[in-house]
């Protein structure tokens, strides 16, 4: 009961927001859902199904550049977020079936070098993706798209919810923890590893179409190595183990990197890692854990 | 049990944060940015991330406001320049800029840098009216679009001027030449391409090679290769600092010796320098490239005042991580300098049309940092500030030297 009126309010205070703060600070929201999306795919991935990815940020790059050249076609942009999920999913899927032969650090720098061959790869194809230049997507209401980014994150939320506590969540966590225990109770590991991927990767597919959305542009510039990595930083920091800690995540890299400038240009990148370098020695859970372990430890202090 | 209360915490969290991120905004004021005693610009600069090194720019451009303001500012206004680390990204560019204009009230963006965080912002800053000034990029549209967006403008000699001023060199000096180009694969390479051949005109067909590279590309040995194979006698390198060394090595180590021209996006002597020290002189003596500042590391310039007042400025308001012989340093003096004349063209009654104004009918003569008899000028109709470049040949010596007089390719 607690937990659904926490919910409920929570949605109401991120339907005010965009009345209460300035324009630019819902515009920065915006953001923080988008990459809250694509955080909930690598809880999906990393946290409940055990496989590593450093390779996120090329099916943002998939999603952003579908709808991009969807909506430069003059499709909706629905059907763009639409086509951008599915296009990144299967994607995710023929990444699935590699992941399959592959397994812990062998499998990070899979990953990684996928992560790597964004940029050449939209090069190459530049009459579709126009190359460095990028492509501009005309600008949307930004309040429209404050309530479409959030809208389509609770809705993805749920579904992650009841995906990941339905049967098909039971699996990947039986496959993470012990995959001989998990086939032996008649867990298919290719299956669920190839959904698992799929579904993660969708979602990093619906949050690259949003993002771009939002910036109305994309570039190979805006899909650099470092926005892999800074999903992953999400992610971790947030909270591997919990769907809300996704939610934390996203907030975090949209908005430490824009305070750390408060005091100089040239010592942001510090002060961000050292922030992050903090809480991942006081909180190894991520802020979702070390807020989760706090509140049951006061409750059991009451009973 | 444990998460019973998460959603809860969740939403204070975000309540919090929001709160944090932003301060009270400043009263109403008339003109943005402007106070009786200061002038706030904002802009940004890839301080981190694989394009760090243009951060220079924006520091010594931050260490000429310094002494601007030191000699009593501009019209009694001291200027603020707010810079921020974009890390080459162009939405945090977006957010970075956006902040700037909503939560702090910047008169204008100054020097924002490269083409795709430029282009991400000039949507925004037009449709705000809020002046684009002065972008560090050389790509042509930032001066060409000027009718769809009136608040952007660039500054530095633009990669198609560059192009048309060597081939207008060639014309004259090598009409003979068979020509051989190397070329990164993006807008930059393919602006620089395209305008050799437009002005070759009738003789472009004397390109007998035209090889490609992807700026990820490791090494381009193989490509520099092919031009020596179709029998050129002249290669124009239009590649960044890191494919132009290995260009120029490879090419002495073949035993080859055609004419090199190269883009002066990469002729700074710390490239030269790393060429010079992985082959021999022999891969950088006799290469051609164009200039249109000062080179703080020519002894020539070791009296002149311009040189002389960038030093004393670099000494007085020292900046970390900057080398003075780093052409980007000069740039970034040179393109304050320019701001800060046009501030003063604009009058003591700021206005962000009257910036404009001033910007799209600048007739500087007498920029201290760019190339002794540079005009930095513009007409509402010509908004490229600088288009006139000097030829410059580096000698066994490890030297810049001209070669030509200024050419411009201003009509």
């Amino acid at each position: 009961m607690v937990r659904w009126l926490g919910i409920a309010a929570f949605a109401v205070v991120i339907a005010a927001l965009p009345r209460l703060v300035p324009q630019f600070v819902a515009f920065e929201l915006t953001y923080a859902a988008a990459y809250a999306i694509a955080i909930v795919g690598l809880v999906i991935l990393i946290g409940r199904t055990g496989q590593i990815s450093l390779g996120h940020g090329a099916f943002v790059a998939v999603g952003g550049y579908t709808l991009a050249i969807l909506v430069t076609h003059g499709v909706p942009y629905g059907l763009g977020i639409v086509a951008a999920a599915l296009i990144a999913g299967l994607l995710g899927v023929a990444l699935g079936g590699i992941a399959l032969r592959l397994a812990g650090v062998y499998l990070a720098l899979a990953t990684f070098a996928l992560a790597n061959s964004v940029a050449p790869v939209l090069k190459r194809f530049g009459s579709l993706t126009g190359g460095a230049q990028g492509l501009s997507i005309p600008s949307h209401s930004e309040t429209e798209l404050y309530y479409l980014t959030w809208g389509v994150a609770a809705l993805l939320f749920a579904l992650a919810y009841f995906g990941l506590r339905s049967r098909v969540g039971l699996a990947l966590r039986a496959l993470r923890d012990s995959e001989i225990a998990a086939v032996s109770f008649g867990v298919n590991p290719v299956f669920y590893k190839t959904l698992a991927f799929g579904w993660s990767s969708a979602y990093a597919g619906v949050a690259g179409a949003l993002l771009a959305l939002a910036t109305a542009y994309v570039s190979p510039d805006v899909y650099s190595v470092a926005l892999s990595l800074n999903l992953l930083v999400g992610a971790v920091i947030g909270g591997l183990q919990l769907l809300w800690g996704a939610l934390l995540g996203g907030l975090v890299i949209q908005f430490f990197p824009l305070w750390s400038q408060a005091i100089s240009p040239a010592l942001a990148a510090v002060v961000y890692g050292i922030a992050l370098i903090l809480i991942m020695m006081f909180m190894p859970g991520g802020i979702a854990g070390a807020l989760g372990r706090r509140m049951s430890f006061i409750r059991r202090g009451h009973e | 049990m444990s998460k019973r209360n998460t959603w809860f915490v969740t939403a204070i969290i975000t309540v919090i944060a929001l709160t944090l991120n932003f301060a009270t905004p400043i009263g109403a004021q008339s003109v943005p940015g402007v106070t009786p005693t200061q002038i706030l610009l904002g802009g940004t600069h890839p301080y981190s991330g694989p394009a760090a090194g243009y951060a220079t720019i924006g520091k010594c451009a931050l260490a000429y406001f310094s002494y601007v303001n030191d000699q009593g500012g501009v019209n009694g206004r001291k200027i603020v320049y707010e810079d921020k680390d974009d890390g080459y990204n162009p939405p945090q560019a977006l957010q970075l800029v956006r902040q700037q204009v909503e939560q702090d009230h910047v008169f204008a963006i100054f020097d924002s840098l490269g083409t795709g965080p430029n282009m991400v912002l000039r949507p925004y800053l037009n449709d705000n009216k809020v002046p684009q000034l002065y972008v560090a990029t050389g790509a042509t549209q930032f001066g060409a679009d000027y009718a769809k967006y009136p608040w952007t403008i660039g500054w530095q000699a633009n990669y198609h001027d560059e192009a048309a001023i060597f081939g207008k060199y060639l014309l004259k000096n090598a009409p003979n030449a068979k020509i051989g180009v190397l070329y990164q694969n993006d807008d930059f390479g393919q602006d620089l391409l395209g305008s050799l051949k437009s002005t070759l005109g009738a003789k472009a067909g004397q390109i007998v090679k035209e090889a490609s590279y992807e700026v990820t590309d490791p090494d381009v040995t193989s490509p520099i290769a092919s031009p020596k194979a179709s029998g050129a006698d002249t290669v124009f390198i239009f590649a960044t600092p890191k494919a132009a060394i290995q260009a120029m090595v490879t090419i002495a180590k073949m035993g080859w010796k055609p004419q090199v021209y190269l883009t002066s996006v990469s002729a700074s002597q710390a490239f030269m320098h790393a060429a010079t020290g992985a082959g021999t002189s022999a891969a950088t003596e006799g290469v051609i490239s164009a200039n249109y500042l000062k080179d703080a590391s020519d002894p020539t310039f070791a009296n002149d005042k311009g040189i002389m007042l960038y030093n004393s400025i670099l000494a007085k308001y020292p900046q970390a991580g900057v080398n003075p012989i780093d052409a980007n340093c000069v740039y970034g003096m040179g393109v304050a300098f320019t701001m800060v004349d046009t501030l003063k063209m604009a009058g003591k009654s700021l206005t962000r049309d009257g910036v404009m104004h001033a910007a799209n009918n600048l007739n500087e003569l007498d920029n201290p940092f760019v190339y002794p008899g540079v005009k930095v000028t513009t007409t509402p109709t010509d908004r490229f500030p600088i288009r006139e470049e000097v030829l410059i040949k580096y000698t066994a010596t490890g030297a810049w030297k001209p070669i030509s007089a200024l050419i411009t390719n201003r009509y």
